[in-house]
């Protein structure tokens, strides 16, 4: 297979129960490596059990979760636990935002670090005893956490707490903070949720930017997301998967899903046994 | 309309306190000449406490309210860190050359190590509760675990201080692992009430241990400190510290030597939780304290990360209550009771939630004060409800509630407390 068809994360048959609802239904879909991939339905379609289940936050009832990592391997998620799933290279932002509101923007992006800054400072000792190379290890840290301040236009604020920000940058700042763990794939949970216009559009532009590379040094981004605003969605996914009460109803380009009959039916509510 | 507002409020206060002083104050019970009760009323009395609080708080209702509620509107923290700064500084300074400021005797030598025995005991709880987040009610535990490990090694093995301290301090951490392993899951009330029976737990195993730890007899007779070897006694033979120096015997000069011991463990636990709390390792904890499930989405592992907090807390409780033993020469499970506790957590809360100068100050103030108040007797209870009260309205995060950033590209400027989070396990 070449790599233009594998994809980057493979959901196979996933369920989820709880207690007697059966909120996710064996489904099954794949993120191609390079895309933006879009999970739409309606409010309670079980979008983000969904993505509960890949971020490692809820344990699947049955089915399985595989990531493909940078090195080729095939890592399956829902065995592991969720800081080893964001480890593996899944990183996710949330619904509600959760920043860290009483640390700088510049703090957030560095805790996002910790794995290899922890690394650097063998384990909290080495660096107490001021005998090992993190001086080196926080710097490059910094400046790559400049980097991504930079592309969401917040360098200038680098040093205010997180939590006093505006709304918009607050959601900018958080999808920066996850891409700063250096994961293969983004997931984001409504990120355009709450957005202005203006502010929709550069969030737009941002993921497009993240998905082609070009936002900052980091490697191009696979990125799967949760969204209401159909707009958004539209413009800038590259693949649509849509649930409807905990099924998988449709996949595809957007231009064919705004066809598609299933879907129009789940959104509009057309009863199909007339 | 302010003024009608004042009047409304000194006039309810009033009768909420004639209520309660006609009982306690109006109304009493003497014996008589013949050995009878009567009973004896004090309307006056009444009538001139209510008169006071009715002016008292129509005067602060006037005054004192509106500035209070500006000076806890606006932020203070800039100028406030720059301040503490050099406070701080200035602090330090004194607190090296106290023993040798004159006028100063054994008796207030011997204060400021008690005082400093809970800056100490304060900033060790800091890390866990100020920075991790994690309501620890118990944390008297690891104090007694340091005291009775130093006892019980000395007195079995023979061991000395300086081999017992950092024995002490490990068993201690193994003791906070050991807590912190079962209640990894717990959050907020349930946590707090877990530790506080872990510390119980602790006290009543000393308490009825009899055959190791003596019961609530106690251990008598724990070795003191030696001076790298040299003891302190009062013969003056070859081979003590005064001798050694050619100084003349004297009592003092154990009591400054504990001082500075004292000093040196505080000033140890302030610079590892300093240097610390600019690693990875506090930043990871402080970023517990503020959202333990980004923290997880962010591949932080919460588990070791709160073990590493419980367990290096415990280690800082374990040192002090090596110093607690070695210092009083006795310990019984009397002096690790639960209001200990309450007593270190409320220096934390006070002083603000992970700021090293305000725990500081607040241990100052409240041991320091409850021991100069010692001739008001009961009434210094009083005293230090009011002076919390006073203070939990005025600076709800404690007196240093901001939080300086650990890291900057430009110039470091304080966090003002009302985005600093507190910790919800």
């Amino acid at each position: 297979m070449s790599t233009t068809t594998t994809g980057i994360l493979r959901v196979d048959a996933l369920t989820m129960r709880f207690g007697g609802l059966l909120a996710v239904d064996a489904v099954s879909f794949e993120v191609p490596r390079g895309t933006i991939t879009a999970l739409i339905g309606p409010n309670g379609a079980g979008k983000t059990t969904v993505f509960n289940c890949i971020t490692g936050f809820y344990r699947p009832t049955g089915g399985g979760v595989h990531l493909a990592t940078h090195d080729g391997r095939d890592v399956v998620l829902n065995r592991l636990k969720d800081h080893n799933i964001a480890r593996a290279g899944v990183a996710r932002t949330f619904q509600n935002i959760r920043l860290f509101a009483g640390m700088t923007a510049l703090e957030n992006l560095l805790i996002a670090q910790h794995g290899p800054l922890h690394k650097a400072t063998g384990f909290g000792i080495g660096a107490l005893l001021g005998i090992s190379g993190y001086k080196a290890a926080e710097a490059a840290a910094i400046d790559h956490a400049a980097g991504w301040l930079r592309a969401i236009g917040l360098l200038d604020r680098a040093d205010d707490p997180a939590g006093s920000l505006p709304y918009g940058d607050q959601r900018r700042l958080e999808i920066a903070r996850a891409m700063c763990t250096g994961p293969s794939l983004l997931c984001l949970d409504e990120p355009a949720a709450g957005l202005n216009p203006r502010e929709s559009d550069d969030l737009a532009k941002l993921l497009l930017a993240i998905r082609d590379g070009t936002a900052t040094s980091a490697a191009p981004t696979s990125i799967l997301l949760i969204e209401h605003d159909m707009g958004i969605v539209m413009r800038i996914s590259d693949h649509v998967v849509v649930l409807d009460h905990g099924r998988k109803i449709a996949e595809g380009r957007p231009a064919a899903i705004r066809q598609d009959p299933h879907v129009i039916a789940a959104y509009l509510g057309e009863a199909e046994e007339e | 309309m302010a003024f009608a507002a004042a009047l409304r409020d000194a006039a309810k206060a009033t009768a909420v306190a004639f209520g309660l002083f006609v009982v306690m104050v109006g109304l009493r019970t003497d014996v008589g000449p013949t050995g009878a009760l009567f009973l004896r009323t004090r309307w006056p009395e009444v009538a001139m406490l209510c008169a006071a609080i009715f002016a008292a708080r129509l005067a602060m209702g006037l005054w004192v309210m509106p500035r209070f509620m500006k000076a806890a509107g606006s932020s203070m923290s800039g100028p406030l860190a720059r301040i503490g700064t050099f406070f701080g500084m200035g602090l330090l300074v004194v607190a090296v050359i106290l023993p040798a400021i004159p006028g100063i005797e054994r008796g207030q030598i011997d204060l400021a190590i008690l005082v400093l025995t809970y800056i100490m005991l304060g900033w060790g709880l800091n890390i866990v509760v100020g920075l991790a987040g994690l309501l620890d009610l118990g944390y008297v535990a690891f104090y007694a675990v340091g005291a009775y490990s130093y006892a019980l090694l000395a007195q079995y093995f023979g061991l000395s201080f300086w081999v017992c301290l950092p024995l002490a301090g490990i068993l201690a951490a193994f003791w906070g692992i050991l807590l912190g392993f079962p209640v990894l899951r717990l959050r907020g009330d349930y946590l707090a009430i877990v530790t506080l029976a872990f510390g119980e737990i602790i006290r009543i195993i000393l308490l009825n241990w009899v055959d190791l730890t003596g019961g609530p007899n106690g251990i008598s007779g724990i070795p003191r400190p030696t001076f790298f070897g040299l003891p302190f006694n009062m013969s003056g033979d070859p081979g003590t510290f005064a001798h050694f120096f050619g100084l003349e015997p004297s009592p003092t000069h154990r009591v400054v030597f504990l001082y500075y011991l004292i000093l040196c463990l505080a000033l140890l636990t302030n610079w590892v939780t300093i240097r610390i709390r600019r690693q990875p390792i506090g930043r990871a904890w402080e970023a517990l304290r503020e959202d333990e499930v980004a923290c997880r989405a962010l591949g932080i592992n919460v588990t070791t990360t709160k073990l590493t907090a419980f367990a290096l807390g415990a280690m800082f409780g374990g040192f002090a209550g090596a110093f607690f033993a070695t210092r009083q020469a006795f310990i019984s499970p009397e002096s690790f009771t639960f209001i200990e506790s309450a007593m270190i957590l409320a220096i934390v809360v006070l002083g603000g939630l992970g700021s090293q100068l305000g725990v500081a100050v607040a241990a100052i103030v409240m041991i320091g004060g409850f021991e100069l108040f010692r001739d008001l007797g009961e009434w210094r209870m009083l005293v230090f409800g009011a002076a919390m009260v006073v203070i939990m309205v005025l600076r709800p995060r404690g007196l240093v509630g901001s939080r300086t950033p650990t890291v900057a590209l430009g110039r470091k400027r304080a966090i003002g407390a009302e985005f600093v989070g507190e910790g919800r396990g």
